[in-house]
């Protein structure tokens, strides 16, 4: 059961020599070989090296080392297909990346090994990034462990699947639109979005460079903290990574936030949120006020333009760094008579519908005669929204929404429409154009109608969002809110 | 909110060329009907009022974030190869550029 355990209790027993790194990364590969069949979180995993990793680890422990200093040493971590790991496979779930290899290692992958932890596996997630099911993955279809007829949510699907099933004991994922916020609540974990510039970027391939961020994946708030405290942290290697100082996150859990103001904005309450999951936000209201804080409303009065803002920015910041898959120097290449030949060939070929879509809508905004009307627009509407949640910080200490309109669609429900797989989005994109953190943690459950199965489930996702570099309050918030529900002890498998 | 308005002048031909992805008829006629929505859609932000407003192009804008100009290694001629579809002397091959 092992992989049942969260980073904070699996370190207690390693630090106490009551299991063993190889254990409980056993433990892991077992349950993937149980479940990873229906569930199809990992593209590939190399069980192998992720035990000499553990032995690694034991031999460590064995040693003396000092927990203190390497907080994950011994835990296996997963990663989703869009972070560098030197000699293993890059392909951000797309075909234009062919074979490609890693030549090195993101910065967040060498301070989780300098943490101590077992780098393993590749995760699923919609190409390049671009998606909100793990729909668009050139590779497969994840499904969520709480209902397999479900997506997962994205594009962060896999990691998120992963951690919901127990086949790892944390993992990592990206957020631009909310990519690990959504996936998060979906399957019933946290899912956690760093302040821009918080965490480098560097080994993480770009999908929109203004608002990418790497994030934790865990069972618990306690483990979020762990993990972003471990990958945080300036880097000159990425000139977007902020030279603020990394507080020491998991120190600052005191579950007190009595005086707390937390805000509610009125345009998130409205129509298209399920009843179920207006309900569970409203239960998760009043127990933050039984635990001492003051809940008022807020307004964010440029809600209704992120959506349209977001794919303006996004797709043309995209159809730039995507500009370098050509065939020419790495991936997949389809020939042509001339480069230009080549480039189109190679690019038709290797990109997926949804990518297509955006970086051609990304081109179209960006280029001679519509920059002004769109892109440059787009920008100066950014601008009014990050007022509008900095403004709103001058009232209250965080924000608190749903993290997602309804809980898990069906797979295929809205692939057919790429517009409203846009618009179920609605809650998590603000926060990336605002350069804000953000998390998502489980707070309840909606009746699934499984054939069947009438007691199943669907988690339902709390989102907080803070103050930029106010990681610090909203996981205090969160892991009081946590620690006074049973929502985390639940398992979907 | 979800309007069948194509925006005028959008020639999927030309912006396709433009990012260099070749496309075949039944994916022009996709892809352009369904970002003829999405642009339908965007046209929400012309209500805005955004005189005076200054563009936000990073969040946390630095400023001067430079590194002294100094040399150092960066990956070997033998690591930037590896992934190559064709090389050969250790350079990428290409299609002919030139005539």
């Amino acid at each position: 059961m092992l992989h049942r355990l969260t980073i904070s209790e699996l370190t207690a027993r390693l630090a106490r020599r009551e299991v063993s790194a190889r254990e409980a990364t056993q433990a892991c590969l077992d349950q993937i070989a149980r479940v990873d069949g229906d569930i199809r979180a990992f593209i590939s995993h190399d069980p192998a090296d992720a035990l000499a990793q553990a032995d690694g680890a034991d031999e460590a422990i064995a040693a003396g080392a000092d927990f203190t200093r390497q907080p994950l040493l011994g835990v296996p971590i997963a990663l989703k297909d869009v972070l560098a790991v030197k000699g293993q496979p890059l392909n951000c779930c797309s075909q234009i990346l062919g074979n490609f290899r890693s030549p090195y290692d993101a910065t967040v992958v060498e301070k989780l090994k300098a943490a101590g932890a077992i780098i393993f596996g590749r995760l699923n997630m919609d190409e390049f990034a671009m998606g909100s099911s793990t729909e668009n993955s050139a590779f497969q279809t994840t499904r969520n462990p709480w209902d397999t007829a479900r997506i997962p949510g994205g594009s962060s699907g896999g990691s998120a699947a992963a951690v919901a099933a127990d086949e790892c004991i944390a993992s990592l994922g990206s957020d631009t639109g909310g990519s690990i916020r959504q996936p998060a609540a979906l399957c019933g974990c946290v899912g956690m979005k760093p302040t821009y510039g918080r965490v480098s970027r560097y080994g993480l391939v770009a999908f929109a460079s203004s608002l990418d961020q790497i994030g934790p994946f865990t069972k618990d708030v306690r483990d979020a903290a762990m993990v972003l405290e471990a990958i945080s942290g300036h880097d000159p290697r990425d000139s977007t990574s902020v030279p603020q100082p990394v507080p020491h996150f998991s120190k600052q859990l005191t579950r007190d936030i009595r005086g707390l103001r937390l805000g509610l904005p009125k345009e998130y309450m409205v129509g298209g949120l399920a009843p179920e999951v207006k309900a569970a936000v409203d239960a998760a209201v009043k127990q933050l006020e039984s635990l001492g804080a003051s809940v008022q409303e807020i307004s964010l009065p440029h809600t209704d333009y992120d959506v349209a803002v977001y794919y303006i920015i996004a797709t043309a910041e995209a159809s730039a760094n995507l500009a370098r898959f050509d065939g020419v120097r790495y991936g997949a290449r389809v020939d042509g008579a001339d480069p230009l030949e080549m480039y189109g060939n190679t690019r038709g070929a290797g990109f997926g519908a949804e990518v297509k879509r955006r970086i051609i809508l990304g081109t179209y905004v960006l280029s001679s005669g519509y920059y002004d009307a769109y892109y440059l627009r787009a920008q100066k509407v950014r601008t009014l929204i990050r007022q509008d949640y900095l403004k709103a910080f001058e009232q209250v200490d965080a924000i608190l929404t749903p993290t997602t309109p309804t809980p898990a669609f069906k797979v295929g429900e809205k692939s057919g429409d790429p517009l409203q797989m846009y618009l179920s989005d609605i809650f998590t994109i603000g926060c990336n154009l605002a350069g804000i953190p953000g998390l998502s943690l489980p707070c309840g459950f909606a009746p699934d109608a499984k054939p069947g199965a009438p007691e199943a489930k669907l988690p339902i996702g709390l989102q907080l969002l803070g103050k930029p570099f106010g990681e610090e309050t909203i996981l205090r918030i969160a892991h009081a809110y946590e620690q006074s529900t049973p929502w985390h002890k639940e398992r979907a498998l | 909110m979800v309007s069948g308005v194509s925006a005028p002048d959008f020639d999927i031909k030309y912006v396709a060329h433009l990012a260099r992805l070749k496309l075949s008829p039944e994916e022009e006629q996709r892809l352009g009907a369904q970002l003829g929505n999405i642009l339908g859609y965007i046209e929400k932000l012309k209500e805005v009022e955004v005189s005076g407003v200054e563009p936000t192009a990073h969040a946390f804008p630095l400023v001067n974030v430079f590194r002294a100009d100094e040399p150092r290694p960066g990956l070997s001629t033998e690591d930037a190869l590896r992934n190559a579809p064709k090389q050969s002397s250790g350079l990428f091959v290409v299609p002919k550029v030139v005539e």
